[in-house]
C-alpha cells in the first residue's frame, strides 16, 4: 500500500474563497492510500514547501498530490522540493483546483469543494500508478555545421569558432560572402562593404576552428540534436587551386560568353571565371553548366583551357565528391534570391536594357565593379540624368506576387538614390513608394537627409508601367498625395525587387526536416520567445532564410544564434524530460503510422525487429502517436491510457 | 528703471486702438519707464503689404528701424502686429545679406544691428519689473475671472517673436495674476481670430471669433485680455457676449490711473460693469 | 488610356525655396498644418497639398488657387510643422508670383483689401481707415449690413478719425513702393 500525502493550497483567497479547504483535507484523508493531508495559505512559499519536505521525510511518503494552481505555474517548484528530500520528482503530481475549480465556481462553495475532492482523488489514482523516472541524458557533439556562407553564416561561424568550437561552413558558390559581396555600401552611414566583408572573409579562411566547403551542398542530414551526421557533396571546380598560379590564361582562351550572375548581367563571363570577375585575387573555377566540354553536342570538342594552362592545373575529368561530418548543431543561413524581374513585364523587367534591378545598380556603385563605380545606362553607357527608383517591385502584392514587405528596400533605395545624386549633381532622382519604412536607428534621419540634401523626390503611388519611347523611358504613375496622374521621363529605372528564399530551399528543408511558411521562408519555433530555433531541435536559423532583413538585423540574428548554440554547448551532455512515448514491443505490429504522424521525426522503424522505436532525444511527449496507433501499442510514460481512464472513472463515479 | 526706449505707436494709436496706446502711456510712466516716440514713422505694412510684396513689407518696417537706429535706443512696440512685422524686418536685415543690401540701398542707411525690437508685453513681464508692478497696485483685480488671449502675431513664428512658449505662452497670465485677477487656463490662447481678412471676409472671421468666444464663455471668464490691437478690434466687434480688454487697461485699473471711464466707452462691448461693484 | 498627365518640374520648387527660405522639399505629408489651419474650409487646396503641388511643379493651378489668398498668415501651421516649414512666407511668394505673372486672383476681395490698404499707405505713409475702407468697399461693390453697423459703431466711438495723419518722409516711402513695383 502506498503512503501518499495531500497538500491543499489556499492560494490566499483564490482557492480558499470558494473551496472549503478544511473539508477538502478531511475528504482527502478518507481516500485510499492517503496517510497525510494538510492545508496552508501559500504552498509555493518557502514555509509551504517546507511543510511538504517535512511530511515526506517524517511520514516516509512515496507519493504526493499538491492541490493548487495549474502545473504550468509550480509543478517544477514542488518536484524540485520533493527531489531535495529524496522522493523521485515524478511521484509528485499537481491537482489543479484553481483554474479548473475555484476560479470557475466562485458562487457555489459546497459544489466547488466536492469537485476539488474529485480532482484530488483522480490525481491520487494517477500518482499511485506513476513510475519513478530519471531524466534522459543525450550525447553532445560540440561541432557546428553552418549552411550558407553569406554574412549571416560568416558572423555566426566566427563567433562559434572564437568560442573554441569547430565549425564547418557549406557554401554552394565557389566563394563565401553571399549577396553582401555584391553590395557597394551600407546604410545609414555610407560605409564601404568591402572594408567590412574582406576582413571577415579573411578571418574565416584563417581561423583554425573553421573549415569551409565551397561549391558544396548538403546531400543528407541524419541524426538528432547533439548528434547530427551531415553528408556534403562538393562539385568539382575543375581547377586545382593548389597548383593554379592565377595567370589568367584560361580566362582569355575560353570561347564561352554568358551573362555574369555576380554582376547581375551587366557583364559577360566565360565558362571558366572568377566568381567576382573584378576581384583579381580570386582563383578561376569552371562552371560545368556553361562549359562546352560538357555540352552534349560538342562533347570532347573543347579543352582549350586545359591545353593552355602552364601548370596543368585544369582537370576536366574531375568528379564530385562527398564527405561526412559529425556535428551537434546546424545553422540554416541560406539567405535569399531576388524575385525575377521577368515577373514584372509592365516595368519592362528583363526586356528593356535600361530597366535594371537594385543589385545591378549596386554593382555599378562598386568602385571595383564593372563600371568602376560610375552610374551608366546599360544601353549606351551614358550618364542618366533622370532615374526612377521603383520600390515594392514584387513585394506587398498578395494577388500577383509576394504578400510580404521585403524590408530592406526602402532604405537601400534611399541610399542608392542619394549616392546617385551625389555622383550626378544635375540629375533628378524620383522614388516611387507606398510607405517609407525606416524604423531603425538613424534610418528616418537618413531618408529625411536624402530629401533635404539630395532633393530626392518621393512620389507616393505604384508605377503603372514603364515603356520605351526613343532613347527615353516613360514612367506612368500617379501622385496619390495630390491625386494626379504623372508621366516621368527617365533615362534609367531601378527596380527594388522582392527578396525570396534562396533557390532550392524546398529540397533542402526536406533534408533538414525543418518547416517553412507559404513563401518558403524557414519558420522559427516561436516568433517571440524562440526566434532563432527551428521546429527541429538542434537546427537554428540566421538571416534572410527566415525572412527578408537588412545586414544589421541579419548579423544580430546570426550572433543570437551563435549565442544560443554556445548556451547549449555549455553543458557536457543534453538532458531530456523522460515524460515521452514508449512502445509496447509485444503489441506493435510495425505498421509505421506513428512514423508518419510524429511531428518531430522521433519515430523510426527498427529494420531488424520490424517494430517502431522512439528516439528519446527527439520525442517531445506530445501524444500524437498514442492517438494514432491502431493497436494501442504506444503509451505516454506516466500518462498511460490505464491511468487516464482511472481518473475519468473517479469523476464519473462522483458525478 | 533707467532705460529709455524709442517708441513706435503704430497707425491704430489714433484710431481703433486709441485706448490701448493711452493706457500703455499711463502704465509706462507710472512705472517710470521713459519712452520717446520716433520723430518720423510709417505704417509697418500691417496684414496687407506682405501679401503683395515681400520687399515692400520689409521696406516699410525697415523704414522705422532706420528711424530707431538714429535714436540709438531699443524700439518699444505696443501693437502685436507691428511688433511681428518690425521683428521680421529686423531678422531679415540681420540674417539675409542680400535683402539687407537691398533695403540699405533703398532707404539710404547702414544697418548696425545695435538696436532691438521689444514688445511691450515682453518688457512689462520682465521678472525685475514685478515688484514695481505689485507696489503700484491700488485696487487689485480680485474676483475678476480672465482668460488671456495672445493671438498670432505676438506668438508666431517663435524664432522671430521670442515668445516663451508658442503653444502655451504665460507672460500675460503672469501679469494678470500679479494684479490679483483669477487667471483661467483655456485652450484658445494662441488661436487665430482671422483678423487679417476681417475687413474683406467678415463672415468667416465672425465664425472664428465666435469659436474662440464660445470657449472663453465656457471657461467662465468675465473678459478676454489681449495685447493685440487687431485681435481686440476684431473680437470686440463681431460678438456681443463678452468684453475684450487690453492688458494695459487692466494694469491701469489696478493702479487706478488714467481716464478709464473714457476708455471703457471706446469698447463695443463695454467692460465698465466688471470694475464697478468690486 | 488618355489621362491628364503632368510632367514633374522642380523649377518652381527651387524658386520658392530660394525666395521664401523655407525647406518645402522636406514636406512628407503628415498634414499637421491642415489639421490646425483656421481657414481650411475656405481653401480649395489644403496647405499640405499646396506643399505637394510646389514639389511637383503644378504652378498654374497654384497661382489660380483660392488657397493662396485665403491664408491669413497666422503661422499656426509653421509653429507645428515637424520639418520646420513656415507656410506663410511660402504663400507670400505664391501671391507675389500670381500678381507678377498677371494671373487673375481667385479671390479678388482679398487682393482688393490688400491693394486698398497699401495704396492708402502710399498716400499718407500711415493708414487712414476712413479713406481706405471707403475706397475698398466702393471698388469691391460688396457692402453688408454687418459692415455698415460696424462702421457706425466705430465712428460713434471716435475710432475712425476723419483727418489723416501723415509720415514726414513721404518721398522715401513712395520710393519704397516704386522699388517694390507696387
Amino acid at each position: 500500500m502506498k503512503k501518499i500525502g495531500v497538500f491543499v493550497c489556499w492560494c490566499g483567497s483564490n482557492i480558499a474563497g470558494s473551496v472549503d479547504v478544511d473539508q477538502a483535507v478531511a475528504g482527502a484523508l478518507k481516500l485510499d492510500g492517503v496517510t497525510h493531508a494538510e492545508h496552508y495559505v501559500y504552498m509555493c512559499s518557502d514555509p509551504g514547501q517546507q511543510k511538504i519536505k517535512d511530511a515526506i521525510a517524517e511520514k516516509k511518503l512515496d507519493g504526493v498530490v499538491v492541490a493548487c494552481c495549474s502545473p504550468r505555474m509550480h509543478e517544477n517548484t514542488f518536484r524540485k522540493a520533493a527531489g531535495s528530500v529524496g522522493l523521485n520528482p515524478y511521484l509528485l503530481e499537481i491537482a489543479n483546483i484553481r483554474e479548473q475549480c475555484s476560479w470557475v465556481h466562485p458562487d457555489n462553495k459546497p459544489a466547488a469543494t466536492a469537485k476539488a475532492i474529485s480532482i484530488i482523488e483522480g490525481t491520487l489514482d494517477k500518482v499511485s500508478q506513476n513510475l519513478p523516472l530519471e531524466t534522459i541524458t543525450i550525447n553532445l557533439t560540440k561541432r557546428v555545421c553552418v549552411v550558407g556562407g553569406g554574412i549571416a553564416g560568416i558572423m555566426a561561424a566566427l563567433d562559434l569558432a572564437d568560442a573554441g568550437y569547430d565549425v564547418i561552413i557549406i557554401e554552394r558558390e565557389p566563394a563565401i560572402g553571399g549577396h553582401t559581396a555584391q553590395i557597394s555600401t551600407t546604410f545609414p552611414y555610407f560605409q564601404e562593404i568591402s572594408e567590412l566583408l574582406d576582413k571577415k572573409r579573411a578571418q574565416v579562411h584563417e581561423h583554425p576552428h573553421i573549415t569551409v566547403y565551397l561549391s558544396s551542398e548538403v546531400e543528407a542530414l541524419e541524426g538528432y540534436v547533439g548528434n547530427f551526421k551531415v553528408t556534403i557533396r562538393t562539385q568539382p571546380r575543375f581547377v586545382d587551386h593548389a597548383n593554379c598560379t592565377n595567370c589568367g590564361k584560361c580566362l582569355d582562351v575560353c570561347p564561352v560568353l554568358v551573362p555574369d550572375e555576380f554582376n547581375r548581367g551587366l557583364t559577360r563571363r566565360g565558362a571558366v571565371f572568377r566568381l567576382n570577375r573584378d576581384d583579381e585575387r580570386q582563383l578561376p573555377v569552371i562552371g560545368r553548366r556553361d562549359c562546352l566540354h560538357f555540352n552534349e553536342g560538342t562533347k570532347d570538342g573543347c579543352g582549350l583551357c586545359a591545353d593552355v594552362c602552364p601548370e596543368a592545373a585544369i582537370d576536366l575529368g574531375a568528379i564530385s565528391s562527398t564527405q561526412e561530418e559529425s556535428v551537434g548543431a546546424v545553422v540554416m543561413a541560406t539567405g535569399y534570391d531576388l524575385y525575377s524581374p521577368a515577373n514584372l513585364p509592365e516595368y519592362g523587367g528583363g526586356k528593356i536594357p535600361d530597366v535594371v534591378d537594385a543589385m545591378a545598380f549596386e554593382r555599378m556603385l562598386d568602385p571595383k565593379g564593372p563600371t568602376g563605380g560610375k552610374i551608366l545606362r546599360p544601353s549606351d553607357g551614358e550618364v542618366p540624368k533622370s532615374v526612377v527608383f521603383i520600390q515594392c517591385a514584387g513585394s506587398r502584392d498578395p494577388e500577383r506576387h509576394k504578400a510580404y514587405c521585403s524590408r530592406a528596400c526602402c532604405m537601400y533605395t534611399a541610399k542608392q538614390a542619394r549616392l546617385y545624386r551625389q555622383q550626378v549633381e544635375d540629375g533628378t532622382a524620383y522614388i516611387s513608394y507606398m510607405d517609407i519604412r525606416s524604423d531603425s536607428r538613424d534610418f528616418e534621419e537618413f531618408v529625411q537627409k536624402g530629401m533635404e540634401e539630395e532633393h530626392l523626390l518621393y512620389i507616393r503611388g505604384r508605377v503603372a508601367k514603364v515603356f520605351e519611347e526613343g532613347d527615353l523611358l516613360k514612367v506612368l504613375t500617379a501622385d496619390t498625395l495630390s491625386g494626379h496622374a504623372l508621366e516621368i521621363e527617365a533615362d534609367l529605372v531601378v527596380l527594388a525587387l522582392a527578396m525570396e528564399p534562396a533557390s532550392g530551399i524546398h529540397d533542402l528543408v526536406k533534408k533538414m526536416n525543418v518547416t517553412v511558411d507559404g513563401d518558403g521562408f524557414l519558420t522559427e519555433a516561436h516568433i517571440k520567445l524562440y526566434p532563432v530555433e527551428s521546429s527541429t531541435k538542434g537546427v537554428f536559423l540566421a538571416g534572410c532564410a527566415q525572412s527578408p532583413k537588412d545586414i544589421t538585423d541579419t548579423v544580430s540574428q546570426a550572433l543570437a544564434t551563435a549565442g544560443k548554440i554556445q548556451t547549449m554547448f555549455a553543458n557536457e551532455t543534453l538532458i531530456a524530460d523522460p515524460l515521452i512515448a514508449e512502445v509496447q514491443t509485444d503489441i506493435c505490429s510495425g505498421c509505421g503510422i506513428c512514423i508518419e504522424t510524429c511531428p518531430y521525426g522521433a519515430r523510426v522503424m527498427n529494420e531488424y525487429t520490424g517494430i517502431s522505436v522512439v528516439n528519446q532525444a527527439v520525442c517531445q511527449g506530445c501524444g500524437a502517436c498514442v492517438a494514432a496507433c491502431p493497436n494501442k501499442a504506444c503509451e505516454l510514460i506516466n500518462s498511460t491510457t490505464k491511468q487516464l481512464f482511472r481518473v475519468i472513472d473517479d469523476f464519473a463515479r462522483r458525478a | 528703471m533707467s532705460e529709455t526706449f524709442s517708441y513706435y505707436p503704430g497707425c491704430t494709436s489714433h484710431s481703433t486702438a486709441v485706448e490701448y496706446i493711452d493706457s500703455c502711456g499711463e502704465v509706462l510712466s507710472a512705472l517710470g519707464i521713459e519712452t520717446k516716440e520716433l520723430p518720423d514713422w510709417c505704417c509697418c505694412g500691417a496684414a496687407s503689404a506682405h501679401n503683395l510684396s515681400r520687399t515692400l513689407a520689409l521696406g516699410l518696417s525697415a523704414f522705422n528701424i532706420r528711424e530707431a537706429q538714429r535714436e540709438k535706443a531699443d524700439l518699444l512696440i505696443p501693437c502685436a502686429g507691428c511688433y511681428n512685422n518690425l521683428s521680421r524686418a529686423d531678422n531679415a536685415l540681420r540674417h539675409d545679406p542680400e535683402m539687407r543690401a537691398h533695403l540699405e540701398k533703398a532707404l539710404g542707411f547702414s544697418y548696425t544691428g545695435e538696436i532691438r525690437m521689444l514688445s511691450i508685453v515682453d518688457l512689462l513681464a520682465r521678472e525685475e519689473l514685478r515688484p514695481a508692478i505689485r507696489a503700484r497696485i491700488q485696487k487689485p483685480l480680485t474676483g475678476l475671472k480672465v482668460v488671456c488671449y495672445y493671438g498670432c502675431m505676438l506668438v508666431r513664428p517663435a524664432g522671430i517673436t521670442g515668445i516663451d512658449d508658442p503653444e502655451n505662452p504665460v507672460r500675460l497670465d503672469t501679469i494678470m495674476a500679479d494684479l490679483g485677477a483669477q487667471v483661467i487656463d483655456w485652450s484658445c490662447k494662441t488661436d487665430c481670430c482671422g483678423g487679417d481678412l476681417g475687413m474683406s471676409h467678415g463672415k468667416k472671421t465672425k465664425e472664428l471669433v465666435n469659436g474662440i468666444v464660445d470657449y472663453a464663455v465656457a471657461a467662465g471668464a468675465d473678459c478676454l485680455v489681449t495685447s493685440c490691437a487687431l485681435c481686440q478690434m476684431n473680437v470686440d466687434s463681431r460678438q456681443n457676449r463678452i468684453p475684450i480688454v487690453f492688458f494695459t487697461e487692466m494694469m491701469a485699473e489696478a493702479f487706478q490711473i488714467g481716464n478709464r471711464k473714457r476708455w471703457w466707452k471706446k469698447h463695443i462691448n463695454n467692460p465698465a460693469h466688471l470694475f464697478k461693484d468690486r | 488610356m488618355k489621362v491628364n498627365l503632368l510632367k514633374t518640374d522642380d523649377s518652381l520648387l527651387r524658386r520658392i525655396m530660394n525666395e521664401s527660405g523655407q525647406p518645402v522639399n522636406l514636406c512628407f505629408q503628415c498634414r499637421k498644418c491642415s489639421a490646425g489651419c483656421p481657414m481650411i474650409d475656405e481653401f480649395d487646396f489644403p496647405p499640405n497639398m499646396v506643399m505637394r503641388m510646389i514639389q511637383l511643379g503644378r504652378r498654374e493651378e497654384l497661382l489660380a488657387s483660392k488657397a493662396i489668398w485665403m491664408c491669413v498668415s497666422c503661422e499656426t501651421c509653421g509653429a507645428r510643422c515637424p520639418n520646420g516649414i513656415e507656410i506663410a512666407p511660402v504663400m507670400d511668394c505664391l501671391r507675389a508670383e500670381c500678381l507678377e505673372e498677371g494671373v487673375i486672383p481667385a479671390d479678388k476681395t482679398a487682393v482688393g483689401l490688400h491693394t486698398a490698404f497699401t495704396d492708402n499707405v502710399k498716400v499718407f505713409g500711415r493708414l487712414h481707415e476712413a479713406t481706405m475702407l471707403m475706397l475698398f468697399k466702393l471698388r469691391d461693390k460688396k457692402i453688408s449690413k454687418d459692415d455698415i453697423e460696424l462702421g457706425v459703431k466705430l465712428l460713434l466711438r471716435g475710432k475712425i478719425p476723419l483727418l489723416p495723419r501723415r509720415s514726414k518722409d513721404l518721398q522715401k516711402i513712395r520710393e519704397l513702393f516704386k522699388d517694390s513695383g507696387r
